[in-house]
């Protein structure tokens, strides 16, 4: 794509999601929610399809996000937007503090025994957060009353998840264009063979998961003040619900790729919508259905299925005039 | 001076001895060939130079420094690299990527973390992937050549990060008699040209005579003979372990 047909498709992008809340009022918290999902999908693919390292206990950073967050909304004393924004600050350093702390310990485990090793962490952060008093134990957390108008709560967290979508995105894409995409790929392609070759993957892999977990820590509170209530095993740190979508949305759209993981979540959300709206009752075995066709019949992703076939846009091809053989 | 210095290195499995009592010397800026049968320890001999795992006893100093206690990417920062008999790229990149990827490693800074690839580190690239032949296809993704391309990019990776000494283990193995007289070539002029050390472990014997000033025979684990190609190439305990009688 050129340039300015590049900059025309996002200035399109950019004046629909601005204009959404004022289209469709009655579907803002949905649509503030589609933004989660695409933080979501971008975030796990930094590990999960970057780097090769299949994470279950991604959830575990967002629900962390979520807690340092409320909790400073309500203790701090500040006045409701200060503490907002503190309190996402904060949660996402926090989140990246976690994410340093258990990388040095998990990082070390390759290929399925890192996903099984994950996949414990949502699931004790979220027992040991259902039984701590100073948190709210297993009744949870109530987010503090948005003092605003009747009805601005909605569009002004749209907004704010829209924001931390739009950040994520470009700091992705600006790290994807660099030097350390390729680090973390050489990682993903063959491990050993970037350690022969002097790589600091260790420094590179914690790194990654810090930048995924800083991200899941600013659109935790997000949801967090959408939904109201925080719910440590249900809301805070789902892993069987959001810790498992995140990489199903990645796997739809396309590991590895930019766009892969916002087309996934996308289609991914819009068809859970669906679902809840038309086929209630059977929401979950709808979506489990989902789920298994994604597996069986787009192992690759989308933008995984447009690459193989044509390669050429994607930049693999032969350079005609350079000659030399090989 | 020797630029690799092995010393009674010792290296056993269980029960199987690997290596037993082994020294050897790479002289700096010299090409050392090692032979023997299949199963007679180089690999595994190549593997605890490089730090892939701890040594039983014994000393691997390089450049002077002893580094038997250091592991894999410290021993690669250091300036010595090895080549895997199977050869190890990375399929999921293309060419030019993976080249640019292999630069000589210092401590990263926040800048060689998130920067992007500097223009001259993409021009040597370039340049190298010229001098191997696969230029032309920089853009294709590694795991896509062939199995000898894959070789040679290998090599040509290996030499972007600026290597002292580089062990290559069975370089022109499954690669075609005309590229096998090219990739000796270039192994040549890069040891000539830019000055890197080698070791190259090789069953190809028209192949390591022609390249090697000083080679090594290893059999069961130990170190059978040692000498120029000639003196080695006549050496009764050789040909009766491995070459076989003409």
């Amino acid at each position: 794509m050129n340039p300015r047909l590049r900059l025309l498709f996002y200035l399109a992008l950019l004046a629909v999601a601005l204009a959404a809340p004022y289209i469709v009022p009655a579907i803002r918290t949905q649509m503030s929610f589609l933004w989660v999902m695409i933080v979501f999908a971008l975030t796990w693919d930094v590990l999960g399809g970057q780097m090769g390292y299949n994470s279950f206990g991604n959830v575990l950073f967002f629900g962390v996000g979520m807690y340092t967050c409320v909790m400073i909304q309500q203790h701090a004393g500040l006045p409701y937007f200060p503490g907002l924004f503190i309190g996402m600050a904060a949660g996402g350093a926090m989140a990246m503090a976690f994410a340093a702390a258990l990388g040095w310990g998990i990082l070390g485990l390759r290929g399925h025994y890192f996903a099984i090793g994950t996949l414990g962490l949502g699931i004790a952060a979220a027992e040991f957060a259902g039984g701590w008093d100073y948190i709210g134990a297993g009744s949870g957390l109530v987010t503090p009353l948005y003092p605003g108008a009747v009805g601005g709560r909605e569009t002004f967290f749209y907004y704010v998840a829209f924001a931390v979508a739009v950040v994520t995105f470009f700091t992705l894409r600006r790290i994807y264009a660099g030097r350390f995409r390729l680090a973390i790929n050489a990682i993903r392609d063959d491990e050993d063979k970037a350690e022969a070759m002097g790589l600091h993957t260790t420094l590179y892999k914690t790194v990654a998961w810090m930048i995924a977990a800083l991200f899941l820590g600013l659109i935790g509170p997000v949801a967090g003040n959408i939904i109201g209530f925080i719910d440590p095993r249900d809301v805070a740190f789902a892993t069987s619900s959001y810790g498992v979508w995140m990489l199903l949305m990645a796997i739809l759209g396309g590991k590895g790729t930019l766009w892969g993981p916002v087309i996934g979540a996308v289609i991914f959300h819009i068809t859970q919508e669906l679902f809840w709206t038309y086929l209630l009752g059977w929401q979950r075995v709808a979506l489990g259905l989902l789920i298994v066709l994604i597996v069986v019949f787009f192992p690759m992703g989308i933008m995984g299925w447009v690459r193989e076939r044509w390669p050429e846009r994607f930049g693999q091809r032969v350079d005609e005039g350079a000659g030399g053989a090989g | 001076m020797a630029i690799l210095e092995v010393e009674h290195l010792h290296k056993a499995f269980g029960g199987v001895v690997a290596n037993a009592d082994v020294s050897l010397q790479v002289p700096e800026g010299k090409i050392v060939g090692l032979i023997g049968p299949n199963g007679s320890g180089k690999t595994t001999l190549f593997n605890s130079i490089v730090g892939q795992h701890p040594i039983d006893s014994g000393s691997v100093r390089f450049q002077g420094r002893e580094i038997s206690r250091l592991r894999v990417p410290a021993i690669a920062r250091l300036g010595m690299l090895r080549t895997f008999q199977q050869t190890r790229i990375y399929g999921g990149m293309n060419c030019l990527e993976n080249m640019e990827i292999s630069t000589p490693r210092a401590r990263p800074s926040l800048h060689s973390l998130f920067g992007r690839v500097p223009a001259a580190i993409t021009e040597k690239a370039e340049g190298l992937l010229q001098f191997v032949g696969l230029y032309a296809k920089r853009r294709l993704l590694a795991g896509d050549l062939s199995f000898g391309q894959q070789k040679l990019l290998e090599f040509a990776m290996a030499l972007m990060s600026e290597p002292k000494l580089l062990l290559l283990d069975e370089p022109t193995a499954g690669i075609n008699p005309t590229l096998i007289k090219g990739l000796v070539d270039r192994l040549r002029r890069a040891n000539e040209e830019m000055g890197i050390s080698l070791l190259v472990i090789e069953h190809n014997m028209n192949v390591i005579m022609n390249l090697a000033e000083h080679m090594y025979c290893l059999a069961h684990g130990q170190l059978l003979a040692e000498g120029t190609p000639e003196a080695i190439r006549d050496n009764p305990l050789v040909i009766d372990a491995y070459l076989g009688a003409h």
